[in-house]
């Protein structure tokens, strides 16, 4: 029997060899330039050069992009390259904050970037609002030991797989004159309703397409939270008689408020991002009831037959000062909290 | 021994292939389809590419969207097809390749195709391409309801207002949702509105979009949005001067009438067939005109191609006048090509309705005003057709007065035109 082991032992050893020699190999390969680069630089220098390819991409695809959007907001014409548009200076931001009253857009010499802006801010308003608490209900819902919870959750998430195109189409198809709604709305009685037509209607629908879409993912975020939370302070509280009110208030939404922190600026920072289910769902309208900021960029830069690149790129600096902003609030919130 | 032998023949004929096949040039070609020309024009590409095995051409066939949104960016940055189909004829002008010193005959094609080169050179005499359709705006209606609502069809000389008192009275009788509707493009809103006087250009030839004619037609779309003569549902559902059509709502004849324009009859023909009886009818008038806007679209040449001779010889294939007679005789539409425009083309269709469509518009096109293929041949048009259509919409659901949208027209024109000249 010991035989047989020991037979089986070296059957290991030599299949152990054989994957691991290549590696060696290869590990012996990184060594040499590796050493020979800490040699040169020192050992303090070192992570830098493990983050050098992340951060070449990052200055690539992002840094680069951000100088050149910010160069093409001071050029003005209709020219591709650069170099062969003319310099204006600060002209296109001037343009876009040139108004009369900043509370109402048709003041306002581009007023369809205010628009934009004000309609971004109604919708960001209803969106993370309800789209936080819809996420904070159903995370607790999901935490709980209910039937089918697997399933459940898997329902929860489905949307988030989708493609945001696809979801608007589903949903359009859904609220169109002829559509399921419109169909079960005259089956029982009642009135067909243009959904696009009303502004209130069409920016509610957009509201609630979108929650529907991305519920699921801040709703994971959520249960990963409470998941976290130590059974036995529940333990604890009941056997101290604790109501469930206080429970929630006093212990979950404590101990779950950095999850909430990070779903509440997450969905700020989409919010601020929407685009392409509502342009898909409502295409901004009826008029330019559901036309956000996003969308305002891409008509000045691709839809317009005069493609005002350095009008888009001005409002794509402002905003993206806007995202960097919560972006900011995001990290010092998060350092407050690591602190505390 | 023999083996080897036959290996080799192979190989050899492997790599002689092989080289032969590298020796092709390709060519690409972009398109977007509004009916089945892209599968004519395919089995035309065939043809071609069995007569010049040298020559293999790629049909890209693209959302419409694309051409319009995409292109324009591909082609300032010099990554275009070596061919496009566009609608934006003068628009893209700089970025078109001369024929001229590939062509065989130059002359053939000026010709026969010479008011429609000038579409795509406005300020030169180069040789660009030619139109794959000429089209021509206009109305269709369902006379099926017509007959069964018992309302005479209005006849030659009949103004909008006639026009939108019959299908209100049509629609009422049938409950039928949608009496009129336009496709949502300031393009369809240019023919009327020169027929109700709209000059488009003042005296200096510089566009002027506002004018009193031009708001006589606003007035009536606004009002005809208000009464329900026209439904919300297609203008007011959308923003900017984003394209919207009612070619389905009218295929499901929930639409008395419908202001489209020649290019629908291979579509209608197919998708409605004889259900019912769509007709084409001549252009309501105004106190100017009865005219509706000329337009097509047109397959050019594009000048960073790295391959001018074969463009050159692939255009001189598709331009002669049996392969367009084919193109324009398979697809239903008007010819851009006036040699096939005098002579006749047989239309590939036995039905009465497309037939009856096809020599409405194509009769239309003498009475077409000149103010329109003034506006048609401006390269900078779409300017004028944005501003014209998101401003009039934002009137029409309320968000800003008529007067606000004539005065926000004239400031999107001026301010467009003046990035163009930076």
């Amino acid at each position: 029997m010991a035989h047989a082991d020991d037979k089986a032992t070296g059957i290991g050893d030599v299949l152990q060899n054989v994957v691991a020699w290549p590696i060696r190999i290869l590990f012996k390969l990184i060594d040499y330039p590796v050493t020979a680069i800490q040699n040169v630089i020192g050992i303090r220098r070192m992570p830098w050069l493990f983050l050098l390819p992340n951060l070449a991409f990052f200055g690539m695809f992002v840094i680069i992009p951000l100088f050149m959007n910010f160069a093409y907001s001071l050029t003005g014409g209709t020219e591709l390259f650069i170099s062969e548009r003319p310099y204006t200076g600060g002209e296109q931001y001037g343009f876009l904050f040139d108004c009369d009253n900043y509370a109402d857009p048709i003041s306002c010499r581009e007023d369809r970037f205010w628009k934009g802006i004000f309609n971004t801010a109604v919708f960001i308003f209803f969106q993370v609002s309800f789209m936080v608490l819809f996420s904070l209900i159903t995370a607790l819902v999901l935490n709980r030991e209910i039937r089918g919870r697997g399933f459940w959750r898997a329902v929860f998430f489905f949307p988030v797989l989708l493609s945001p195109v696809v979801v608007a189409l589903i949903w359009k198809w859904i609220l169109l004159r002829d559509g399921i709604l419109n169909a079960f709305l005259i089956s029982i009685g009642l009135d067909r309703i243009l959904f696009f037509v009303s502004p209130e209607w069409a920016m509610f629908w957009a509201v609630f397409v979108s929650i529907w879409a991305h519920m699921g993912f801040y709703t994971l975020i959520l249960l990963a939270g409470l998941q976290a939370i130590q059974p036995d302070l529940y333990e604890a509280a009941e056997m101290d008689g604790t109501s469930k009110e206080r429970v929630f208030f006093r212990i979950t939404l404590p101990l779950l408020w950095p999850n909430m922190l990070v779903v509440i600026v997450l969905a700020l920072i989409k919010g601020v991002q929407v685009f392409d289910e509502v342009y898909v769902l409502t295409g901004g309208g009826p008029g330019t009831a559901t036309q956000f900021i996003v969308q305002y960029i891409y008509n000045t830069a691709f839809t317009n037959q005069v493609q005002n690149f350095g009008l888009a790129s001005a409002a794509s600096m402002v905003l993206g000062v806007v995202l960097f902003v919560l972006t900011l609030t995001q990290l010092a919130a998060t350092r407050r909290r690591d602190n505390d | 021994m023999r083996r080897s032998l036959k290996l080799m023949a192979a190989s050899s004929l492997f790599a002689l292939v092989a080289g032969a096949a590298s020796a092709q040039t390709e060519l690409r070609m972009m398109w977007y389809n509004d009916g089945i020309e892209g599968e004519v024009m395919q089995s035309i590409l065939d043809r071609f590419e069995e007569a010049h095995p040298e020559i293999s051409v790629t049909l890209d066939v693209v959302p419409y969207q694309a051409v319009l949104e995409s292109l324009p960016i591909q082609l300032a940055a010099g990554n275009g097809p070596d061919i496009a189909r566009v609608t934006d004829l003068g628009g893209l002008s700089e970025y078109y390749l001369d024929l001229r010193p590939y062509v065989q005959d130059p002359e053939y094609w000026e010709t026969n195709f010479g008011p429609f080169l000038d579409w795509l050179d406005p300020d030169g005499d180069a040789i660009n391409g030619f139109m794959t359709q000429l089209t021509v705006t206009g109305p269709y209606v369902n006379r099926t309801l017509f007959e069964q609502a018992g309302v005479d069809l209005p006849g030659e000389g009949a103004t909008w207002e006639d026009w939108a008192a019959a299908v209100n009275e049509v629609a009422s009788a049938l409950d039928i949702p949608i009496p009129m509707a336009w496709d949502r493009s300031g393009h369809r809103v240019a023919g009327p509105a020169i027929a109700q006087g709209a000059q488009m250009f003042d005296a200096d030839g510089n566009p002027a979009l506002v004018d009193e004619g031009l708001q006589r037609m606003a007035q009536l779309l606004y009002d005809w949005h208000q009464d329900g003569t026209m439904s919300l549902e297609l203008w007011g559902s959308v923003s900017g001067s984003s394209y919207l059509g009612a070619n389905e709502d009218f295929a499901n004849a929930n639409v008395v009438m419908y202001m489209s324009g020649s290019w629908q009859i291979p579509q209608f023909a197919s998708t409605i067939g004889d259900a019912f009886d769509w007709w084409a009818v001549p252009a309501p008038c105004g106190p100017a005109a009865c005219t509706g806007m000329p337009g097509g679209a047109a397959l050019a040449a594009i000048g960073d191609t790295e391959h001018p001779e074969e463009v050159g010889i692939l255009m001189d294939y598709l331009a002669q006048e049996e392969v367009l007679a084919e193109f324009y005789g398979r697809t239903l539409f008007i010819p851009g090509h006036l040699g096939l425009a005098s002579s006749g083309i047989d239309f590939d269709t036995d039905d009465p309705r497309a037939a009856h469509a096809l020599a409405t518009f194509a009769g239309a096109v003498p009475s077409i005003s000149p103010v329109a293929f003034a506006l048609q041949g401006y390269p900078s048009n779409r300017v004028m057709f944005n501003a014209l259509i998101s401003r009039l919409n934002e009137a029409i659901v309320g968000e800003l007065t008529l007067d606000e949208a004539y005065a926000r027209m004239e400031e999107d024109i001026a301010n467009q035109l003046a990035e163009s000249d930076r």
